[in-house]
């Protein structure tokens, strides 16, 4: 397949006269505002309606996204919203997504951002209103009636007179040459015919026969094969590497060093394969590991970057007042992202241009870490995403886009890099270790009337963005720093709420300056968050921080509601003050028949399997969607084991772009989060991380009992579009540990719920 | 003495034929290479992945004389004279094999990363035993990994094979 395309061999491929970039020919800087997300500019202006949309003179249209597919639905659900907004069926709208050198850089596709970003009045959504507005101005002048006289059905807008003419027919010759208008009105709801339809993943055919291209399927005339020989042991550094060790194996052509870096490239896989595991490296031993069974107090001991998120300033005086104060620690494991298909790039380096295919979720970020660990300009560089396996936030995608280029930059040919599953479970930023502490005081009536919270979370590394090749392993052994902490004492918070990590919980009122962000009622408030250096590389893993913060949350709020003898689901409802977060409770609850009573289930046996049920909210991100979810378990009592047997959420997005794509992401996400919860965890020595494989890192396989799954989507058409891909996952730990307690009696503070620790729970009764 | 690259890569380097879907292809390569390596790359087939290289996960899953096969650990010699069916050995996206429409009808994937393996494992199971309970199946799934856990419409999918091919 051809692999050199350019923006122009894209255009005229698909037969559209649009304006033609090229990384030669920078166009004026510009700003940009594209939400929470950092971008920098490119040559692609996004203020400019060309650079996400042209029409082809078969009447094709070719959107061009920064936001990309890796199996979690946005290609089909972006290619509705192009199709919706031009009036056309799916089918007449091709969808490009991620190319540094074809689409706007739109930095990261991560953190639930990219329905907010792409379907709300900015970016995409903006980009599409503005060019059927565009359409059916130029369609008025040419059939001589006013806009408002017209109808357009698949692409052709229609007079009352009769008289028609097509999309491709008004474009023809010409690009838009507009730009993107802010007050280009966005079809409604109401008028939908595309979006809000339940739409297949339009990949299903494709990944069914196989015909799908994975990063994994790249081929590249002339490619050759490299592997990456990693440090064994947690921070150690070569001594020396015996080159000749490797002479044996035939087909290699270069054993690569660069600092700490290494690796070999040979002709076929299977040699670079071998060479990497009979090459000698004399390492450095790194400084060894803290001791994994007392980690989290070592945590607690590190110095910290401290920020106080709200304070009312009376919390203790508060606490010292209240009628009961009651107290509790909950405690998270690092997790792995653990894709299915060890992370795999393709990169040529060429003397001056690079091209890079990747996985990675950050197309435009990426360029920038290959254009620092080659040298090569910025604008030489190329980077174009293919879908990987699942990644659910930074896996090893970038990181071996990394490799790929060191070592086609050494050998002068491209170079596919998959990494071995021992190279990704070592090295990958994992999903931060965190340990909470709650404390909370009651009033009389057994309401909360102070809380206080302190979160820990562990971090070293992260997303690499524009400036930080060292955030991810290749970088680091590269040469390049990765972030670390910088301990700071925190300062009394100011703003807005900021309550992206979840670390405020739902309950608090979040007052900051007056002003009251938060979606519950407790005035008497404090939440200080410590960030402290890790000794893995750490990263955003599908919710980070929200998922374990919101664990802590729950399962705290339920211990509360169990020790005042209150229904965990009333007992929410009194401390919840928004609307929308009120409502989710309330449909889970009543979709899930709730059993309104206090926890633990009265006259529950001691011994054998016993069932319960347990609840838990959010307002992800604070406001970036809400759901709430029931789960009901069985614990055998004897084994320790905890079957989920029944999930109900009420899940609110805003406006349902595709009620399928939404349901696939809920269900995959309570299963994620079910397997995390009662399973995943990293372990270690005091050297090196131990696991490293699918038999000493748990997940759980297809054959599971599954759960029953009930999904009620709250549809909200006049709301924002919010993200909701990580707002179901983020319950599932809090619900399970709520409805073991419910069942059991036993409280079970630490993630994950092994049978172990459910015994040990037990015991302690 | 130490074999050379160019020994290796030249006259020494046997030939082996593989009958694949149907074609019959020779490759030169180290016997020992593993069946996923000849064919993803040599074969450029994109139904079996790596995923683990330690048979644990299924993504590289073939099948040879109707069983399930773990390609990432086979060596390529051992394959002999049998015929292997990868995933795009079923069906075409316009023609379909009854199971690959099964997963289609349920939407039963996100990435689709594992399908080979939890397609072809399902297939073997079924094709050898129509009436499997779902235990069976069950118990024969839990050997394979679906890291999205897109496992209730994957399950549901099985089911809808198995009544269908009835």
């Amino acid at each position: 397949m051809k692999r050199e395309i350019s923006r122009r061999d894209f255009v005229k491929a698909s037969g559209a006269l649009v304006v033609c970039f090229s990384t030669a020919a920078l166009i004026e800087p510009f700003a940009m505002g594209q939400g929470p997300f950092d971008t920098h500019q490119s040559h692609i202006d996004p203020e400019k309606l060309d650079s996400w949309l042209a029409i082809a003179s078969d009447g094709m249209v070719t959107a061009y996204t920064g936001k990309c597919d890796f199996g979690q639905g946005m290609y089909t659900v972006q290619t509705q919203l192009v199709a919706e907004e031009l009036c056309v069926s799916i089918n007449k709208v091709k969808l490009i997504q991620c190319d540094t050198s074809v689409t706007p850089d739109q930095g990261t596709t991560s953190g639930s951002q990219s329905t907010p970003t792409n379907f709300n009045t900015q970016n995409l959504a903006q980009a599409a209103a503005t060019a059927r507005g565009a359409l059916v101005g130029m369609a008025a002048q040419r059939l001589g009636a006013s806009v408002d006289q017209l109808t357009i059905e698949n692409g052709v807008v229609s007079a009352k007179s009769g008289r028609h003419v097509s999309y491709d027919e008004l474009v023809a010759g010409k690009h838009f040459d507009i730009s993107v208008s802010s007050t280009a009105k966005r079809r409604s709801p109401s008028e939908w015919k595309v979006l809000g339809k339940p739409v297949p993943s339009m990949d299903l055919g494709a990944l069914m026969a196989s015909t799908f291209e994975f990063v994994h399927n790249v081929h590249v005339p002339g490619m050759v094969h490299g592997r990456v020989v990693r440090p064994p042991e947690v921070g150690a550094t070569v001594a020396d590497v015996d080159e000749k060790s490797v002479q044996h194996v035939p087909g290699v052509i270069k054993v690569v060093v660069r600092n700490n870096f290494v690796g070999v490239v040979a002709e076929r896989q299977w040699q670079a394969a071998q060479a990497a595991t009979d090459l000698k490296v004399a390492w450095k031993p790194g400084p060894g590991l803290p001791a994994q069974k007392d980690f989290y107090a070592y945590m607690l001991k590190q110095p910290s970057r401290e920020v106080m998120l709200v304070n009312s300033n009376d919390v203790d005086n508060k606490l010292k007042s209240a009628s009961r104060v009651l107290k509790a620690t909950y405690l998270h494991p690092y997790q792995a992202h653990g894709s299915i298909g060890s992370s795999c790039a393709v990169a040529d380096v060429q003397e001056f241009k690079a091209t890079v295919w990747s996985a990675t979720q950050s197309v435009y970020p990426t360029r920038h870490g290959v254009s620092v660990l080659t040298g090569l300009p910025l604008d030489n560089v190329r980077v174009i995403f293919v879908r990987g396996s699942g990644c659910y936030g930074l896996n090893a995608a970038d990181t071996v886009s990394y490799d790929a280029a060191l070592l086609s930059q050494a050998v002068h040919k491209p170079v596919r890099v998959q990494l071995t599953r021992h190279d990704e479970f070592i090295s990958e930023n994992y999903g931060a270790a965190c340990v909470i502490e709650q404390q909370a005081g009651l009033d009389a009536s057994g309401a909360i009337a102070a809380w206080d919270c302190q979160t820990w979370s562990a971090s070293l590394g992260g997303r690499p963005g524009y400036e930080k090749p060292g955030n991810v392993i290749t970088g680091m052994l590269a040469g390049f720093d990765p972030d670390t902490i910088t301990p700071r004492a925190a300062a009394e918070p100011t703003g807005d709420l900021r309550n992206g990590s979840n670390a405020v919980p739902s309950y608090m009122a979040g007052c900051v300056n007056g002003k009251c962000g938060g979606t519950g009622s407790i005035r008497s408030e404090r939440v200080l968050t410590h960030a402290v250096k890790s000794p893995f590389f750490t990263g955003p893993l599908r919710s980070p921080l929200r998922l374990q913060n919101t664990f802590a949350h729950e399962c705290f709020m339920d211990e509360i509601s169990a020790y005042v003898k209150t229904d965990p689901v009333a007992y929410r409802l009194q401390h919840l003050k928004e609307t929308r977060i009120i409502d989710v409770v309330k449909v889970a609850a009543k979709t899930a028949n709730w059993d309104a009573r206090p926890s633990p289930k009265p006259g529950g046996a001691r011994t054998g399997t016993v069932a319960g049920r347990g609840i838990a909210c959010v307002a992800y991100e604070g406001d970036n969607g809400y759901a709430a979810l029931v789960g009901e378990v069985e614990v055998d009592q004897e084994s320790g084991r905890v079957q989920v047997s029944r999930f109900v959420v009420a899940h609110d997005c805003g406006p349902i772009s595709n009620p399928e794509g939404l349901r696939n992401q809920i269900e995959g996400g309570l299963l994620q989060g079910t397997s995390r919860a009662l399973g995943e965890e990293i372990t270690w020595d005091d050297r090196k991380v131990t696991s490293i494989d699918w038999r000493s890192y748990n997940t759980l396989p297809l054959g599971i009992q599954v759960p029953v799954i009930e999904s009620v989507l709250i549809d909200r058409p006049a709301a924002e579009a919010t993200g909701a891909g990580e707002t179901a996952i983020t319950l599932a730990a809090a619900a399970i540990g709520n409805a073991i307690f419910d069942a059991t009696g036993a409280r079970i503070r630490e993630v994950p719920f092994t049978p172990d620790r459910v015994k040990a729970a037990l015991s302690r009764g | 003495m130490l074999l050379s690259s160019e020994m290796f890569g030249g006259e020494m380097t046997p030939s082996i034929s593989l009958k694949v879907n149907g074609h019959l292809h020779t490759v030169n390569v180290d016997p020992q290479t593993p069946l996923l390596y000849v064919l993803s790359d040599d074969l450029q087939l994109r139904g079996p992945k790596f995923g683990c290289g330690l048979a644990q996960c299924g993504a590289c899953t073939v099948i040879i004389r109707g069983q399930a096969v773990r390609s990432c650990v086979m060596p390529v010699s051992a394959v002999k004279q049998q015929e292997v069916t990868t995933l795009e050995g079923l069906g075409s996206p316009e023609k379909p094999h009854a199971i690959q429409q099964a997963f289609i009808d349920e939407g039963a994937a996100q990435c689709g990363f594992c399908l080979s393996g939890v397609m072809l494992t399902a297939k073997a199971l079924l094709d050898e035993h129509p009436k499997a309970t779902d235990e069976q199946i069950r118990e024969v799934m839990s050997n394979v990994l679906c890291r999205c856990f897109a496992h209730t419409r994957m399950m549901r999918a099985i089911q809808r094979y198995q009544k269908e091919r009835a």
